[in-house]
């Protein structure tokens, strides 16, 4: 046992060797050739054929090269694999195109004057210069922060139910939750207006808007709420009350602020949820034209609504672009909430 | 490092009949008999050689050489964490899950290096089959089923179903327990029977090879008993690797004993010996101190 | 000298344990509870509300409410209103259906997505795909309606004709007239990749969660990454994948926006006709007294269907749940 051994390299040879991949890269470009021969041949046309055609040939070569090397087991698991890439690659395709439709047409619709005007003296189909979304704009904002207000408190109360007081209602509360935020746009819209415009306001106004956002906002908050203040230990909680701290001063100081960046994103969540929502606002904000910033009185335009009449009123190139700059707004809108919820618990995530 | 007589017909009978229960480990491990028929040897057993073994850039494995042959238990015994039951993972190609895990050397089931190039790694796991140390039935499935799902998972096609069912449970010792509620869902039974089960669901297979990795830690005492009896049992067919803490437990199971250690470096395989030897002559101070239990 | 402690002979009784919770704490409890049953108090008002605003046109209409396919308000030269009928048939006809293709499409695609995504992608990859599918389900319906009215329908358009040119066979594929557009084939295309992002997180979240002493039992035995899959992570994860199927049904069978654009009935390729939502948002501008009322009544079937839907997705993933655990 005294020999000096040296020490050998690392390797993997689980990994694939150079001739598996190299059939792997043959079966590929079988498929791509196959694909257009097929679409050649069929009534069949466009890039959508060609695409399912390339996965169809990729599974069957795959499938016949698997069976000689390996059986029929391994044949089968080729195929799993394959269909799952195909899958995945269906799933991500609409994202892209999405994005990239909104930015290409919705660039033609920018203007300064986006910012600075509203559309009370502009029609849809104006030139892109007349009139903006300034009104949009602050409408959105407005009554997505008012409804941020009143769900807030809401959504937090009934997740520290269920987490530190879990009483006996839990159960049903955690189910009614659940069926809230399956709750459809348009019917939270017709609720506010049955229950508050028709009796007792008769008007539209941007607070009736913010009621309706809310309650499509209250259970996305709650549930997200709940996940981050289930993650707290319960040592942590067992330390408060062991100082002979009250269970209200335990939870407000030792347990909400530790979840205090799980919060913000379960908010910022909330706020992506409801900034594009049409239905409600369409029902019960009215959508004016002017700059509106008073949410009790008149109505109040916001940019879903903003879309929404250009594409239906507007029948002209600049209606169209209209809609798409529109859209694109909102695009940025959401992917900044996005992005900011991602730093916020990448941050947190660290610590 | 010794090597073992992998193919001469041992028979380490008592010399020293001590009729009284022996106290000492060495004392244990000269009562274990060992009785082989070379017929119904399955396969020639297994070999490693020069193994290595990394996690990225952590060397956890250094240079392990040994011998198992068909027909022998042969137990892993040492401190936690130096490396026993990664080196049973790279046995039968289950290191390579790990997503950084490297290896070197190679491991010759029958003669053929299983890290070959081109191998069929389901093939293999189904000659080299594994016990793990909590037992892990597949709950969605009843008790016969769970005992054919090997069959059913490689889609090997066999004919004799039932035969295979009660010759396998017959083996693992449970079928007196189970063959009235085959179809009952697996969770049903204890631990130790759980276990049992899952040693029976590894022969359905036909492995030649069968690695334990600390199979009886989660159990009660009558279960163990119970599970090492089937170890004997087995290893007259089949080569069986253990790892155990229990230096007892390798003491009343295994023929041969390999003791492996870690300074804080790679582990490394100090000494492998006939149990009795190993625990009754250590060679290395390392060994003695472990085996007489000055650190574990 | 060491004592022996003997068992006792009689058991004493049992003590109550009680505590007298500070006001302060009193009061927490309090208020907590109260936001706590706001979920409970608002979809009781939802309900009520509606009821009380819809239940007359209920009354008259009986249950022709649902059956019926008739909405329609006869007025004369006065603008008094002569006759009304008021029936959601079609319209429930067009939201169920188009509910339907979207999940045929979406859950398959999700279910397979989320597998690769698990046990498939490389680590770098996955955390990539899964921010981008995050990403997507945050994006508001309003631009799938539109990127699919934009996009989607001209392809779809074209795919549709030539499905009615060779399976017209099939009856839901013929149309009386060629309109091809705004069919509720094309309608639960949208939703279906609306759905997709919802369905792939929540069943990747499940498949994460599989024991991985079941996984590695079943390589041990020699399974292939298929038949671990169907061996251990299907019967683990059936009862929560389904539990995300009924969630992107749930979505699917409320949106409004994507149900506007697209004008749904029962001849899958057609593109005339509607749905619920959209026939309360078209119809409510310019709709008077009792037509509101019939609007609210619709409102209320729209949502006791999501609630039922709902209901079920949670009695299905409880009791399919338990049983691959």
């Amino acid at each position: 046992m005294s020999t000096e051994t040296l020490i050998p390299k690392p390797s993997r040879p689980w990994l694939a060797t150079p001739k598996e991949r190299f059939v792997t890269l043959q079966n590929f470009l079988l498929s791509v050739v196959s694909s257009y021969l097929i679409v050649l041949v069929t009534p069949m046309k466009g890039k959508l054929p060609l695409f399912f055609m390339f996965f169809f040939s990729l599974i069957i070569l795959s499938f016949i090269t698997q069976y000689r090397a390996k059986g029929k087991a391994a044949a089968q698991d080729s195929i799993l694999t394959v269909v799952s890439v195909l899958a995945m690659s269906i799933a991500v395709v609409p994202i892209i195109s999405i994005v990239g439709t909104i930015i290409a047409r919705g660039y033609q619709g920018l203007h300064w004057s986006m910012f600075t005007q509203d559309m009370s003296q502009a029609t849809v189909n104006d030139p892109i210069g007349t009139g903006g979304i300034l009104h949009a704009i602050l409408g959105t904002t407005i009554m997505v922060s008012i409804a941020l207000i009143i769900s807030l408190p809401i959504a937090l109360l009934t997740a520290l139910y269920l987490t530190e007081i879990k009483g006996r209602l839990s159960a049903p509360i955690r189910f009614l939750v659940q069926a809230m935020s399956g709750v459809p746009s348009i019917v939270a819209g017709l609720f506010i207006l049955s229950s508050i415009v028709y009796p007792i306001t008769q008007s539209y106004s941007g607070l009736m808007g913010s009621l309706a956002l809310a309650i499509l906002m209250i259970p996305t908050v709650a549930r997200t709420a709940e996940e981050v203040l289930l993650l707290i230990p319960n040592d942590l909680r067992e330390a408060g009350l062991a100082l002979g701290a009250t269970q209200w001063r335990t939870v407000a100081m030792v347990v909400v602020p530790a979840v205090k960046s799980g919060l913000i994103t379960a908010v910022i969540l909330g706020v992506a949820r409801i900034i594009g929502e049409t239905a409600p606002v369409l029902l019960v904000s009215g959508g004016g034209d002017a700059t509106n910033l008073n949410p009790l009185e008149g109505p109040m335009g916001s940019i879903p609504y903003y879309v929404w009449k250009s594409f239906l009123l507007g029948g002209t190139e600049e209606s169209s672009h209209r809609t798409w700059a529109g859209l694109l707004i909102l695009l940025i809108w959401v992917l900044l909430l996005f992005g900011v919820a991602r730093l916020i618990s990448a941050r947190a995530g660290k610590r | 490092m010794s090597n073992q007589d992998s193919t001469s017909n041992e028979k380490e009978n008592t010399e020293m009949k001590t009729a009284v229960t022996p106290s000492s480990l060495a004392g244990i491990a000269q009562s274990h008999t060992r009785n082989v028929e070379n017929s119904q040897l399955l396969g020639m057993g297994l070999e490693a050689r020069g193994i290595h073994a990394w996690f990225g850039s952590k060397h956890v494995l250094s240079d392990i050489t040994l011998d198992f042959a068909a027909g022998t238990v042969t137990s892993l015994i040492g401190p936690s964490g130096c490396g026993k039951s990664t080196f049973l993972r790279t046995l039968n190609r289950m290191h390579e899950f790990i997503p950084t895990a490297a290896m070197a050397g190679s491991v010759l089931l029958d003669g053929k290096d299983i890290y070959e190039s081109g191998t069929d790694v389901t093939k293999i796991r189904l000659k080299v089959g594994m016990v793990f140390q909590k037992p892990n039935p597949f709950p969605s499935m009843t008790i016969g089923e769970n005992v054919l799902s090997g069959i059913k998972l490689a889609q090997l096609k066999v004919k004799n179903h039932e035969e295979i069912l009660e010759e396998c449970l017959e083996r693992a010792g449970l079928w007196s327990e189970v063959k009235d509620r085959l179809n009952d869902h697996a969770g049903a039974l204890s631990g130790g029977q759980q276990q049992r089960l899952c040693i029976a669901r590894s022969l359905a297979v036909r492995p030649e090879v069968l690695l334990m990795d600390e199979p009886c830690s989660a159990l009660d005492p009558g279960s163990t008993y119970r599970i090492e009896e089937t170890i004997s049992q087995l290893s007259k067919t089949m080569s069986i690797i253990i790892v155990t803490h229990n230096m007892q437990q390798a003491a009343r199971v295994s023929d041969y004993a390999a003791f492996f250690l870690s300074d804080g470096g790679p582990g490394q395989m100090i000494e492998t010996a006939p149990t009795s030897e190993l625990f009754s002559r250590p060679r290395d101070k390392r060994t003695e101190d472990y085996v007489t239990g000055r650190f574990g | 000298m060491s004592t022996i402690q003997k068992p006792p002979t009689e058991l004493p009784a049992r003590r109550e344990i009680t505590t007298k919770p500070r006001f302060s704490d009193r009061v927490f409890r309090v208020v907590v509870t109260t936001g706590g049953l706001s979920s409970l108090i608002i979809l009781g008002l939802i309900l009520a509300f509606l009821t009380y605003r819809g239940f007359g046109v209920v009354r008259t209409e009986g249950f022709g409410l649902i059956t019926s396919s008739k909405w329609d308000v006869v007025e004369d030269e006065f603008g008094n209103v002569v006759s009304q009928d008021y029936g959601l048939a079609a319209m429930l006809v067009g939201t169920i259906l188009c509910a339907i293709i979207a999940v045929l499409v979406g859950v398959p695609i999700s279910i397979l997505s989320a597998l690769y995504l698990e046990f498939y992608a490389t680590s770098k990859i996955r955390t990539f795909l899964i921010s981008l599918i995050d990403l997507m389900a945050a994006f508001p319906s309003i631009l799938f309606g539109l990127w699919g009215f934009a996009i989607l329908m001209p392809s779809a358009e074209y795919w549709a004709k030539l499905l009615n040119k060779y399976f017209d066979w099939i009856p839901v594929f013929e149309v009386p007239a060629p309109v091809f557009t705004r069919s509720p084939f094309i309608a639960g295309l949208v939703l279906a990749i609306m759905i997709i992002p919802i369905c792939t997180s929540v069943s990747r979240e499940v498949f994460s969660q599989t024991p991985l002493d079941r996984i590695q039992a079943a390589y041990a035995l020699g399974a292939s990454r298929l038949a671990m899959i169907r061996a251990v992570v299907i019967p683990f994860g059936r009862g929560g994948v389904v539990g995300g199927a009924m969630l992107g049904l749930g979505r699917a069978m409320g949106d409004t926006v994507l149900n506007i654009v697209y004008q749904v009935n029962w001849q899958v390729l057609f593109g005339v006709g509607g749905n619920v939502a959209s026939l309360i948002l078209l119809k409510i501008g310019e709709a008077d007294m009792e037509e509101t009322k019939a609007l609210m009544a619709a409102g209320l079937v729209l949502f006791l269907l999501t609630l039922l839907v709902n209901g079920i997705a949670n009695l299905l993933v409880n009791k399919l749940g338990k049983s691959g655990r």
